[in-house]
């Protein structure tokens, strides 16, 4: 099957309806991207798939052929994500971090498709879970990326 | 958990220091031109000295710690592990500011077993709000001596007088020939060198870092998915594997009906019984996965005389919460005070209540994993995410059935930890990884599902408290007996002697502030049959909810305002009346309510104290109630841990503790039912999500006393103020958590 990660084309030999996050961490050795739950609960595994935000550990192989993945490994290579990147930075958003690639991914997607994001835009679509409470920076930093 | 040192340290092997021979210059050469002295850590973590070792000094070989690299960067061993709470940036801060260094230059990695560094009190961990308070001292002074060494060199190289030479961050300077030179470009002469002792230290006005708002040195690397947790480990030539636990603690497998059809699944390597467990190993984690939950297993009952800890078939949480309530009496004294039963029985009116908090998963984001090899040099190589590296070691040993010093334990930081990466019977995987490497003869990486995290977490126990008070005729409380009753972490897993009370059973409870002439304390100890563990605040977690929702109820009963009611029995301890005065000031100046916000809702506040860890805190809640629901506006929050390292570190841990005890007071609960947990996954077992987080507001006030705890003293003031503010909209007492169980009604309408 022929996959596009990050503007790479990977053709992988794999059963088609492996979940997109098993893929990445464990075929190609892209670890940035985080099992949390493995049901599409907590958001830990957030990538772009065309610009979407999306769970990769609910999303199989064959559903992202032709699509273009972008994960938090070329995070910096986009100009919006550069733009969270540097505001999770500013906000010192992550305690143990191991959301934060989810948190970064569903941010950088919001911003692509609303620049300029209400609060309520910015609560609806920062929905993953922060076990260490980090809500309040992860909103501030959104907010800071906005404005950037 | 305070006294957890004194219970364990029996049980500590004293460190073996018995003397080898080792060459400097092979050692140095081997550790290209940076910072050591003649003494190296083996891979299985002993440290060798020289000739005739003398007992190590934990904290005090500059190289156990420093490495001052040929960049002048230093890469630093921290006795302690990074799990979201900032330390590696606290200890870059502390010894940086000694040793002349700014704090962006420094990579920290958690150091390996050994006895350099068992700083608390001959021992190791990181938990207890700990880290910083009891090694802020012994850290100043290596990176003071790793100068002084610098210095040294510098000198003996330029043949200057040493106090002709001054440093600059990474640099020693000899002004009067301006010339510099490279802390890198020292650190080979440096090596030569003893450890002076005694250097002086700098002067707390002359800190640039500690004490400052310093950026945390992992940020970056966390947003931008590069940091490494245990899970994103790999090794050449590792299989994957995954494990089906018995529901039920106890229970063995027997037949597997389906074995030859999952062994022909995709990419099966081979199937593996384990105690209480089915593995499977493959050739990815998702094939691993995929084959274990294919496996049809018939389970039986434990054999007669396992050393596994067996759930009764017939244990529900709800029948356990009932045996806890069904005790009477006071229980074994832990504190007293004055004479409680005569001035109950003097007393013009007689408060009771009873209390109850469940038991609470760690439910931290990365789903524990291990990884296992065996090496062809008879050592075994352990990755697992752990707070106690020595007592894993051990353990690990023990599983494997070689000596300790065989086993290289690395400790990777930590997805969030909360308490949850001690060494817990039944609870980690590493014993199950080291025993699969073992059966394949090759490396194994096992990785838990969420599922299997729920079912084998260890759990903060449940717990429920009696409390009887007496008020004299002006409503002022004389009298206070109360009883905790149910079973500590701390001697779950230490050791509990039967005729004491084990503290984290009563933290929070005990050692209140409040200047009540007679009272008491005891605790009624009844085994929880679920494996408990520590829960960020440990007994605090429950302790001070029970504690503080019935200071409410006192103040109530009495008809005096809780705030007060606090502030009056706080007169003769300036320290926390300063504080319970300054998160009033933050709140904007103490009003109960209820009162009408701008928004239309009806709002009311509540108060609590904690004195957990070392720390004193004051919080104040605002909160409304909707669909029946408490909505939580606001939170202010005044800690005093007597003095800091790092305010912005502070706020983020307060913000963090914030969100865990409201999650706990408004959503937590695991239950179990015919033995086993009910939720496996986060949909079971909701966590406070983004749209219930409160603001946060912190004061921090540095009193100048003995320095305390960072990590847990945020949490416990949350839930008693939550409910003592929702309380006063429902006109009712809510003496139960999570609120969750509660449909609440405004008494308004």
């Amino acid at each position: 099957m022929d996959i596009t990660i990050n503007g790479q084309l990977h053709q992988l030999d794999i059963e088609p309806d492996t979940p997109l996050l098993w893929v990445l961490r464990d075929e190609l050795g892209m670890t940035g991207t985080k099992y949390g739950c493995g049901l599409a609960q907590c958001g830990a595994c957030t990538v772009l798939v065309d610009g979407q935000a999306t769970r990769s550990c609910v999303t199989p192989l064959e559903a992202v052929a032709g699509s273009q993945v972008m994960t938090i490994e070329a995070v910096t290579q986009d100009p919006v994500g550069q733009k969270v990147v540097d505001a999770w930075v500013a906000q010192q958003v992550a305690q143990c971090g191991y959301c934060q690639s989810g948190q970064v991914m569903a941010a950088t997607a919001l911003l692509k498709q609303t620049p300029k994001p209400s609060d309520e835009d910015i609560a609806a679509a920062m929905i993953n879970l922060c076990r260490c409470g980090t809500y309040n920076a992860i909103a501030a930093a959104v907010r800071h990326a906005a404005q950037a | 958990m305070n006294e957890m040192s004194p219970l364990h340290k029996r049980t500590v092997r004293t460190p073996d220091a018995s003397p080898v021979n080792l060459s400097r210059r092979g050692f140095l050469g081997a550790s290209l031109g940076a910072l050591v002295l003649g003494v190296s850590l083996t891979p299985g973590g002993r440290a060798l000295a020289q000739g005739a070792a003398p007992a190590i000094v934990p904290g005090t070989r500059v190289n156990a710690y420093i490495q001052i690299q040929p960049d002048s960067t230093v890469l630093f061993r921290s006795a302690f592990i990074e799990g979201g709470q900032g330390i590696f940036t606290a200890m870059a801060q502390i010894v940086g500011e000694e040793l002349d260094v700014d704090p962006t230059q420094f990579v920290v990695a958690c150091a390996p077993p050994g006895p350099d560094y068992t700083l608390i009190g001959g021992l190791r961990f990181t938990g207890g709000s700990m880290s910083v308070r009891m090694s802020y001292e012994t850290m100043r002074k290596l990176g003071a001596a790793a100068r002084r060494m610098l210095l040294e060199a510098a000198a003996t190289q330029w043949k200057v007088p040493i106090a002709a030479l001054t440093t600059q961050p990474g640099r020693v300077i000899h002004a009067a020939s301006k010339r510099s030179i490279a802390y890198g470009d020292l650190a080979k002469a440096a090596a030569a060198l003893p450890v002076p002792s005694n250097v002086p230290l700098r002067s707390r006005k002359d800190f640039r870092w500690i004490g400052k708002p310093v950026a945390r040195i992992d940020i970056r690397d966390k947003s931008t998915g590069k940091a490494t947790y245990a899970i994103d480990l790999k090794v050449d030539a590792m299989l994957y594997g995954a494990v089906q636990h018995g529901a039920r603690l106890g229970m063995e497998p027997d037949a597997l009906s389906n074995e030859d059809q999952v062994k022909a699944m995709p990419g099966v390597h081979s199937v593996h019984r384990l105690p209480g467990a089915v593995a499977v190993l493959a050739s990815s984690w998702w094939r691993a996965r995929r084959a274990v939950e294919t496996l049809e297993i018939t389970w039986t009952e434990a054999a007669p005389g396992s050393t596994v800890r067996v759930m009764p078939a017939d244990y529900s949480s709800e029948a356990h919460l009932d045996d806890l309530k069904a005790h009477t009496g006071d229980g074994l004294a832990f504190e007293t005070h004055g004479a409680v039963g005569p001035a109950l029985a003097g007393a013009a009116r007689i408060v009771e209540a009873s209390y109850d908090a469940p038991h609470l998963a760690h439910a931290q984001l990365e789903p524990p994993s291990a990884i296992a090899r065996f090496n062809a040099d008879g050592t075994l190589e352990v990755w697992a995410p752990n707070q106690a590296p020595e007592m894993f070691q051990a353990d690990a040993a023990k599983v494997a059935g070689i000596a300790p010093e065989k086993v290289i334990l690395h400790s990777p930081i930590l997805g969030g930890f909360f308490g949850r990466h001690f060494l817990y019977q039944s609870a980690n995987p590493y014993p199950q990884a080291i025993q699969l490497a073992k059966a394949a003869g090759r490396p194994v990486k096992l990785v838990w599902t969420r599922e299997e995290e729920f079912l084998r977490d260890a759990l903060r126990p449940m717990g429920v408290a009696r409390f009887r008070a007496g008020l004299d005729a002006s409503g002022m409380p004389v009298a206070l007996s109360a009883v905790a009753i149910g079973e500590g972490a701390t001697g779950r897993w230490f050791g509990r002697t039967v005729d004491k009370v084990d503290s984290s059973a009563v933290e929070g409870i005990a050692g209140k502030v409040y200047a009540i002439a007679n009272r008491r304390v005891g605790q009624i100890h009844v085994d929880d049959p679920a494996i408990i563990g520590f829960w960020r605040s440990v007994g605090h977690s429950m302790n001070d909810f029970f504690y503080e929702t019935f200071f409410d109820e006192m103040a109530d009963a009495g008809k005096q305002d809780p705030y007060e009611l606090r502030r009056r029995l706080l007169a003769d301890s300036p320290r926390h009346r300063k504080l319970i005065e300054a998160v009033a000031d933050l709140s904007g100046g103490w009003k109960r309510g209820p009162f009408t916000a701008d928004d239309g809702t009806r709002r009311a506040r509540g108060v609590a104290m904690a004195s957990p860890f070392g720390s004193e805190v004051a919080t104040i809640v605002e909160v409304s109630l909707k669909d029946g629901e408490v909505v939580v506006h606001h939170v202010w929050v005044a800690i005093d841990p007597g003095s800091i390292v790092n305010p912005a570190i502070i706020e983020a841990q307060v913000n963090s503790a914030v969100a865990l005890g409201l999650s706990s007071a408004l959503l937590e609960e695991v239950i179990y039912e015919n033995g086993v947990p009910r939720a496996r996954n986060y949909d079971g077992y909701p966590i406070l999500p983004p749209d219930r987080m409160p603001k946060v507001h912190v004061r921090i006030v540095e009193s100048g006393a003995p320095m305390g705890g960072i990590g847990e003293p945020g949490l416990p003031g949350v839930p008693p103020a939550v409910v003592n503010a929702a309380s006063v909209l429902t006109g009712k007492r809510i003496r139960s958590l999570p609120l969750s169980r509660t449909s609440l009604a405004d008494a308004a309408g």
